[in-house]
């Protein structure tokens, strides 16, 4: 039992790491790469909006009628996104402003829905923490990843902190979105080729 | 009248719904692999989301505003969303049996498209009067399929091509939408 929790916990950050693996959720991974601090603060607010429904969702997976479990789900979803953007909005004020309208748009991440369809509404509560953890997890790294890489080629920053020298030409292309497309491209072939050895 | 110009221009090229605001990009990868399918999406998130945009303008202004429940609004909207979806679907299965084949299996897909929650959000936040309203959500929505149809055509040229086995499939796609999405940032000198 422990074991098979483990596991769950572990795919989400390897076999099944969205969005590489799992090719979902891709709106906000292009939208707010754009600052390491933007990336993790998203990843963090979707990890608890995912570990929160998967509890409750699998809490209530005998009671929920099959016809409109999507509703049900979605209804799950939705409350808690609203929790994390009072919350934010409390707490984290200008972060808040920076993701804008991609803190309600975490209601509609097919990551958070396809989990509670394919997992949550299957496995009882602490494998599905576990699974919700992982995957949230998973999520956070990527976005860091990418943001990294984007931070780092087109503003010349790290967290906000320069890393080169004054005379950088930032790579402004990084930053702008059809840097952000290039740039997942590219990781999911860089993925693809580590994935195959 | 110039306004309105400004707003549909705007709308459907500068600020391009997918290429450049990043909203409903999972249907954007996940149907464009064939023209007819990548239509037959575009059409239905024109259909869904003017009335959408119209519906959730409603809501807001009447009823969320009235009663000082904006908090809310996140969870009025995708109930909104997800109910008008099912609505439209059993209206054109038994009304308009012709157009719901055509469109029929995409219309549960739109309940989760960002782009259809993202509009009605930018609507709101834009503070947009109701004619506003629906010309916007009629241009993102155009914006929306004007830039899958293009996306679908140079997909299906690309399954000709030879591509190197780790760019394949996603991959490869990510980064034909990157050089569309550069093609779209002409337009930005536009407005």
């Amino acid at each position: 039992m422990a074991k098979t929790v483990v596991q769950e916990f572990t795919k989400g950050l390897w076999a099944e790491i969205p969005p590489f693996r799992l090719v979902l959720g891709l709106c906000p991974t292009l939208a707010v790469t754009k600052s390491v601090e933007n990336g993790i603060g998203m990843g963090v607010a979707t990890t608890f909006v995912l570990v929160c429904s998967n509890i409750l969702i699998s809490l209530l997976r005998n009671v929920i009628p099959k016809k409109v479990r999507i509703a049900c789900y979605i209804v799950v979803i939705a409350t808690f996104v609203t929790v994390v953007e009072l919350v934010m909005q409390a707490y984290a004020y200008p972060l808040f402003l920076k993701l804008g309208i991609f803190i309600p748009l975490i209601v509609v991440n097919c990551i958070v829905l396809g989990r509670a369809e394919a997992f949550a509404s299957k496995n009882s509560v602490v494998p599905s923490l576990a699974d919700g953890l992982g995957i949230g997890l998973g999520f956070t790294l990527s976005l860091t990843a990418l943001a990294m890489v984007r931070e780092v080629l087109g503003n010349g920053t790290f967290y906000n902190i320069p890393v080169f020298g004054p005379s950088f030409q930032p790579f402004a292309f990084m930053v702008q979105a059809p840097g952000a497309f290039v740039c997942l491209g590219l990781m999911l072939c860089i993925m693809n080729i580590l994935g195959k050895k | 009248m110039t306004d309105y110009i400004l707003l549909i221009v705007s709308c459907i090229f500068v600020n391009n719904i997918l290429l450049m605001q990043y909203l409903g990009n999972c249907p954007f990868l996940g149907v464009s692999k064939r023209m007819e399918t990548a239509v037959g999406m575009g059409m239905a998130v024109v259909f869904v989301l003017v009335m959408a945009g119209a519906i959730t303008w409603v809501v807001n202004t009447y009823l969320l505003k009235t009663f000082h429940l904006e908090y809310l609004r996140t969870l009025a909207f995708i109930l909104v969303i997800a109910s008008l979806v099912q609505f439209v679907e059993m209206f054109l299965r038994k009304s308009i049996p012709a157009l719901y084949s055509g469109l029929g299996i995409f219309l549960p897909l739109i309940t989760t498209n960002c782009a259809v929650l993202g509009v009605c959000l930018i609507n709101i936040m834009e503070e947009y009067s109701f004619v506003q309203t629906l010309v916007a959500s009629f241009s993102y929505a155009v914006g929306f399929a004007l830039a899958l149809v293009l996306f679908a055509g140079v997909r299906e040229r690309i399954i000709l091509a030879r591509v190197p086995r780790p760019l394949q499939d996603t991959s490869i796609g990510l980064v034909t939408a990157g050089m569309l999405s550069l093609a779209f940032f002409a337009f930005k000198g536009m407005v």
